[in-house]
């Protein structure tokens, strides 16, 4: 067994900001991660940060309350606020020590962090590293890790959690190099897995962001929050659904339809592209829908030409080389076709503000979360901000946990146990080889349910059918075939073993969005169309249980701003 | 529907001495379009499920999927088949370094090497409360280093590092740079002795093969170039800018 005071698992920006943070309180921390931490799915983010750092001309009086009102708008109130106002608060010091550790921000002429407008903000307040900030961003945490000697275990896949009388002891890892299962005893864990995007046809995310991670910890019975709220990006490229950031639109960039139209305007004839995501993403399926797609076909335009050969080299170099490579289109000439596309998980592991769970020594931090700061539609530029502030706070918070533990419990028992669990769970697989159900099939059979039955807009009859195949998905997967159990780099076995997890947290984003009869945010209902603050303006809560979730509702955290009707 | 066939080259570290290569050969059905990381994929799910292979971002971003696709240095993800000319593609791992598992290579000394450098901002002064102020042209400078994502074709491909094991390579020395070069960066000679010496900068002898194999299109051989004239500039006066 190997020990670490406190073990983060996931490498992306919230893990790494977690293990500074612990290392620096003088922890024992270690990171493992499925891959090198600066390959994390944090890289992919493009158009920015947000913290009311008022350096851009336009938004001298800008403030961090305008900020937390803008995201509590965003989320459809169902934000908890006192979360809200924390973030907005610790955006201004957190983004300016992303800076001074080096974080290679775009800049302004007179030498400040540069900063654009962005969907739903009634500033521009995205700081930003041209289209590449979470790239930049991750390589900054990750040059901080090793900066801070936190231990890393490179490339190795968790597959469960170590729970001995009712505390998280630990994780059992498969290390893909050398293979083999090990035990890992610790005082704290820290889940840092990120997004469950994969679970999604159309996914703008990593194809690793399985959300599997929300799935270990929902499996001990600690509870996810808010699944059903599923983030559609506007514009994803149409062949792969690869992102074209919100900087785009920022910048200047119109939405089209068929017809040449800027359709915006009807649906938020003020903030026009820049409504935010889940409105936007609304607009556009209608379009689709009505017949005013590119000759009628199931896509729009998103066209940049007009801002002209310099701006977009220079603002949005990577936008235009992922449209040459992955679409054959050069913004600069063509306008570049796009579809709204699965983006965010809004929902996660239930937290408190510091990352803290119902189970003790286990936290959560980044988008496998839910503190909630999105509520049931996460504004752009926030999400890279969470990762920090509370990737930070997971960190303070379970180092004082280690530190005020009065004695180590011996958990080598309860890891043997776990190891034997899981084993067993690779010879039940494996027993299946030859005539049980294939793992990819059910994959693909989960992808495009989601994708069909729980998309942008949803209603009673087409979920009810996706909720059957999900709970048919279950059962099949309990059957799932696995061909290969040993050896070192075994993608067989990690993609058979997480597609149990995959399945469960779908079938939890599912059944919480056939529940909650009313629209809100990104959860939008034909047959239930407004919002229903009197019913629903709380929080679901999932319960894991073999045959399907159990569903409570929690309530909102409410104080700064009263629920409004919310127009752009 | 069309179909791609695909060459690749296994690796099997439990039976590692082989009497040549081993090459298998599948064939992937498509629709319109298939980037080499999709028909990877489509081998494990279906044809082959012990096929190894980096997989992570899917969009050129993270670095993982860098491979040698018809001798030439790619990353899978990026490459698509249509792209492609002759009648098969052959997929093989970056040449000249370890292996884990077929696709897969052993990254270890890449990383340790990296490491070396002291991959991070130095500061002595104070930090404001606000951001260190940085002119657009001092940012300008960091626009090609930073775009690295650490795929290792450089040093795959570098002449120097296959003929001498501790060569810090291309990409090491491109961070190095990248630090150097950054206006707010205080290191002054700190930094300096991991990559003045023989393992560093006086190992590349310009040959610019890192230049063509980027996938990003860097220049690590000018960085490398920048910190040979910066290394004396710092010895001498203790700066590099
Ligand atoms: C294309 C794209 C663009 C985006 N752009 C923006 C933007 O401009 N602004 C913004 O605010 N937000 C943006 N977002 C959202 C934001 O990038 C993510 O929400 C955020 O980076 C998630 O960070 P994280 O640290 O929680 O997880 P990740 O960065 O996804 O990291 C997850 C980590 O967990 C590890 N891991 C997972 N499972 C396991 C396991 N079983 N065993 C071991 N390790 C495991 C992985 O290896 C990885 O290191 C974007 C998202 C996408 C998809
Ligand atoms: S230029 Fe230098 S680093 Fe690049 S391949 Fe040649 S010897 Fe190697
Ligand atoms: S310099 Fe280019 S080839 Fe080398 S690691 Fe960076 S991105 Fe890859
Ligand atoms: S999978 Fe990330 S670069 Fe190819």
């Amino acid at each position: 067994m190997i020990y670490h005071e406190l073990i983060v698992v996931g490498g992306g920006l919230a893990g790494l900001r977690a293990a500074v943070e612990a290392k620096k309180a003088g922890v024992d921390v270690a990171i493992i991660s499925q891959v090198w931490p600066g390959r994390s799915h944090s890289g992919a983010a493009q158009g920015g940060v947000n913290a009311a750092l008022a350096n851009h001309p336009e938004s001298a009086d800008d403030t961090w309350e305008k900020h937390a009102f803008d995201t509590v708008k965003g989320s459809d109130y169902l934000a908890d606020q006192d979360a809200v106002a924390q973030m907005t608060k610790d955006a201004i010091p957190i983004i300016y020590e992303m800076e001074h550790w080096g974080c290679p921000f775009s800049r302004f002429e007179d030498g400040r962090i540069a900063q654009r407008p962005f969907g739903g903000a009634g500033y521009p307040r995205t700081c930003y590293g041209a289209d590449k900030t979470g790239h930049y961003m991750l390589h900054t945490m990750v040059e901080k890790a090793y900066e801070a000697g936190v231990a890393m275990y490179v490339e190795w896949f968790v597959g469960r959690l170590i729970v001995d009388e009712g505390v998280c002891r630990g994780v059992v890892a498969y290390d893909m190099i050398s293979g083999g299962w090990t035990a890992f005893g610790a005082e704290a864990v820290i889940m840092a897995t990120g997004g469950a995007g994969r679970t999604y046809g159309n996914s703008t995310n990593a194809i690793i962001s399985t959300g599997f991670g929300m799935a270990m910890a929902y499996h001990t019975g600690v509870p996810l929050k808010d699944l059903e709220f599923v983030q559609f990006h506007p514009t994803g490229l149409l062949t792969t659904n690869i992102l074209m950031t919100e900087g785009a639109r920022g910048e200047g960039g119109y939405l089209l339809n068929d017809l040449g139209e800027r359709f915006m305007e009807r649906y938020a004839p003020k903030a026009m592209e820049l409504a935010p995501r889940d409105i936007t993403s609304r607009s556009i399926q209608t379009e689709i829908t009505e017949g005013r797609g590119i000759g009628g076909k199931g896509y729009v335009h998103l066209d940049l030409r007009h801002l002209g050969a310099q701006k977009i080299q220079e603002k949005l170099p990577g936008i235009r080389d992922l449209a040459i490579h992955f679409e054959g289109v050069d913004p600069i000439e063509e306008p570049i076709p796009i579809v709204p596309s699965q983006h965010y998980s809004m929902g996660g592991i239930d937290t408190d503000m510091d990352g803290a769970t119902v189970l003790p020594g286990f936290f959560a931090a980044g988008e496998c979360a839910c503190v909630s700061v999105h509520g049931a539609n996460r504004l752009g530029g926030n999400s890279l901000l969470e990762t920090v502030v509370f990737g930070r706070r997971a960190g303070a918070a379970a180092a004082a946990y280690v530190k005020a533990l009065e004695e180590k419990f011996d958990s080598s028992t309860a890891a043997r146990r776990a190891i034997a669990e899981v084993e067993e769970r690779i010879d039940r697989l494996a027993d299946n080889a030859v005539d049980g159900e294939d793992p990819y099939a059910i994959r693909l059979e989960m992808t495009t349910t989601m994708k069909e039955h729980f998309g942008v807009f949803r209603d009673a009859a087409t979920m009810r059918v996706g909720l059957d195949t999900m709970y048919e998905l279950k059962e099949r997967v309990a059957r799932a075939g696995l061909r290969c159990t040993v050896g070192v780099f075994n993608l067989d076995m990690i993609r058979t073993v997480e597609l149990e997890g995959m399945i469960d947290v779908a079938l939890g984003i599912a059944a919480g969005a056939l529940n909650r009869t009313e629209s809100r945010g990104s959860h939008s209902r034909t047959d239930h169309p407004d919002r229903d603050d009197t019913n629903w303006l709380k929080h679901t809560l999932a319960f894991y249980q073999p045959e399907g979730p159990r569903l409570e509702m929690k309530p909102v955290a409410l104080g700064m701003f009263e629920p409004q009707e919310r127009t752009y | 529907m069309p179909e791609a066939r695909f060459r690749v080259k296994r690796y099997d570290p439990e039976a590692p001495v082989m009497i040549g290569a081993r090459y298998d050969e599948f064939t992937v059905p498509y629709e319109s379009s298939l980037t080499v990381l999709e028909g990877l994929f489509y081998i494990q799910e279906h044809l082959d499920g012990s096929l190894a292979f980096r997989y992570c971002c899917r969009a050129a971003v993270c670095g993982s999927c860098a491979m040698y696709i018809n001798g030439t240095y790619r990353l899978a993800c990026q490459t698509n088949v249509r792209h492609l000319h002759g009648d098969a593609i052959t997929v093989e791992p970056m040449p000249h370094i370890p292996l884990v598992k077929d696709l897969v290579s052993d990254m270890t000394d890449f990383f340790a090497k990296y490491e070396a450098i002291k991959p991070y901002l130095m500061r002595n002064s104070k930090t404001p409360d606000a951001e260190i102020p940085q002119s657009e042209a001092d940012r300008k400078k960091l626009d090609m280093p930073i775009d690295c994502i650490m795929c290792g074709c450089c040093y795959s491909s570098c002449p120097s590092v296959w003929g001498e094991g501790s060569y810090l390579g291309p990409a090491a020395l491109l961070k190095a740079y990248r630090f150097e070069v950054d206006s707010r960066d205080e290191a002054g000679k700190t930094r300096l002795p991991s990559f003045d010496n023989e393992r560093g900068i006086y190992r590349c002898h310009t040959i610019t093969n890192c230049v063509e194999a980027c996938p990003k299109e860097l220049n690590p051989t000018e960085a490398i170039q920048w910190l040979k004239g910066a290394t004396v500039r710092r010895r001498l006066l203790g700066r590099a800018k």
